[in-house]
């Protein structure tokens, strides 16, 4: 196989990991959430990200051969997922779920404009797809970044509290793996219009961007933080302990 | 088979999604999968032996729906039944589903059933849309996100009844 279908599969199998592992965060919150309306927004959103999830490992299936979807969400070691590290945060309190939600969102609603045009017509048409849903997720999570900005001493704090946790998880989405830099994607492009929105947004929500962070990488290759373990020890439970089990 | 056991009738693309008519959501059990755009071509061919192959294509409403593999399911044992031998089932993702491919039928459906239909006025929910129950337009937004992917929660201001609206898509 030549270099650049594996970089097309390893590209596919992060979108994969990443909207895997922040669904399976969001279902953290499955009967949690504040109040029930929002509880039921979370897990919609869960449900979108697996269903995005489940139409990029079927794809990256199809290209390697030999395997499927529950293989690779369910086999696959630590070190083999190339999620962003950011989706793998804990839940934190509301604020800490709402602002990774929203750093997302905003992160792939801009990536996805860019691959709904990618030359490979299958990654074109799982994006385009999944665009009409990230809509959704961006519009809710960024009225929410601004409700709790705007709201109480308390919430502002908390979202501030949120900001100092995260912040230092965001930098990775701009720089490119080895696996990327062919991808179609103009990173550049994507972080300006990334920071552009965001600052918008913690304008009108009374919040900052932070300054000289030191942003910290790894999740794209595999170097994942502390918490990547306990999620997959949860997470693949089942296909490891009744290996071939479906769906 | 290659005629309809009561009509008499060839059996034809039309011939077959008239019996894909019969299987409904099995969320919104009142909407068949027609009326909700999910089919979306249905292939015919002969093989050598003169039975037909049919390809039935379908498309998710949202890409997490976990009716997707019942649906399946159910087209194929529905055809199965009817005595059509080679059966398959393909899903597509391009073009992207939309509730513009819902019918009117499936519209007033819903509406009867309770479920306000979609409305090109509330692109994005907000407060207004028309009650299914009262028709009052005094009406507010609880949650954009409702039961299931497609909806979203409203109640209604006057008759008090809360109620689902089918967003665009």
């Amino acid at each position: 196989m030549a270099t650049s279908s594996h970089h097309l599969i390893d590209f596919i199998l992060s979108q994969a990991d990443t909207t895997l592992i922040l669904s399976h965060r969001n279902s953290e919150w499955c009967g949690h959430g504040p109040i029930l309306e929002q509880d039921i927004a979370i897990t919609n959103i869960a449900l979108d990200l697996i269903g995005q999830s489940r139409n990029f490992y079927q794809y990256a299936a199809s290209l390697m051969g030999n395997t499927d979807e529950d293989q690779l969400s369910g086999m696959r070691p630590e070190r083999e997922f190339k999620n962003l590290l950011l989706v793998e945060q804990p839940n934190g309190d509301w604020g800490q779920t709402i602002l990774r939600q929203y750093l997302f969102s905003q992160f792939q609603y801009l990536l996805f404009e860019q691959l709904q045009l990618h030359k490979d017509e299958q990654l074109a048409a799982i994006t385009a797809k999944a665009l009409k849903e990230i809509k959704y997720h961006l519009r809710w999570s960024s009225e929410w970044v601004i409700r709790l900005g705007d709201g109480t001493q308390e919430s502002n704090l908390r979202m501030k509290n949120a900001i100092e946790a995260l912040w230092r998880y965001t930098g990775e989405m701009f720089m490119p793996a080895e696996y990327e830099k062919e991808a179609g994607v103009d990173w550049l492009l994507l972080k300006d219009a990334w920071t552009k929105k965001v600052q918008a947004v913690f304008d009108e929500a009374f919040l900052q961007i932070p300054n000289n962070t030191f942003m910290q990488s790894g999740g794209k290759t595999g170097v994942h933080t502390e918490y990547m373990g306990y999620i997959l020890t949860e997470l693949q439970y089942m296909q490891r302990a009744y290996p071939n089990c479906e769906w | 088979m290659n005629y309809d056991h009561t009509t008499g009738t060839a059996i034809n693309e039309g011939v077959i999604m008239g019996y894909l008519e019969e299987i409904c959501d099995p969320e919104i059990p009142v909407l068949s999968i027609v009326d909700l755009g999910i089919v979306r071509a249905i292939h015919l061919k002969k093989d050598i032996a003169g039975d037909i192959e049919i390809e039935v294509v379908i498309t998710s409403t949202y890409t997490g729906c976990p009716a997707m593999d019942m649906i399946a399911t159910e087209i194929r044992v529905m055809l199965a039944t009817l005595g059509f031998k080679k059966i398959t089932v393909t899903q597509s993702l391009s073009p992207a589903w939309t509730t513009d491919w819902m019918t009117e039928s499936g519209k007033q459906k819903l509406n009867a059933y309770g479920i306000a239909p979609p409305d090109k006025r509330f692109s994005i929910p907000e407060d207004g849309v028309a009650c299914p129950q009262c028709n009052s337009l005094h009406t507010k937004l609880l949650s954009e996100f409702g039961s299931t992917a497609c909806k979203a929660l409203y109640q209604c201001g006057d008759c008090k009844e809360p109620f689902d609206y089918f967003k665009c898509h």
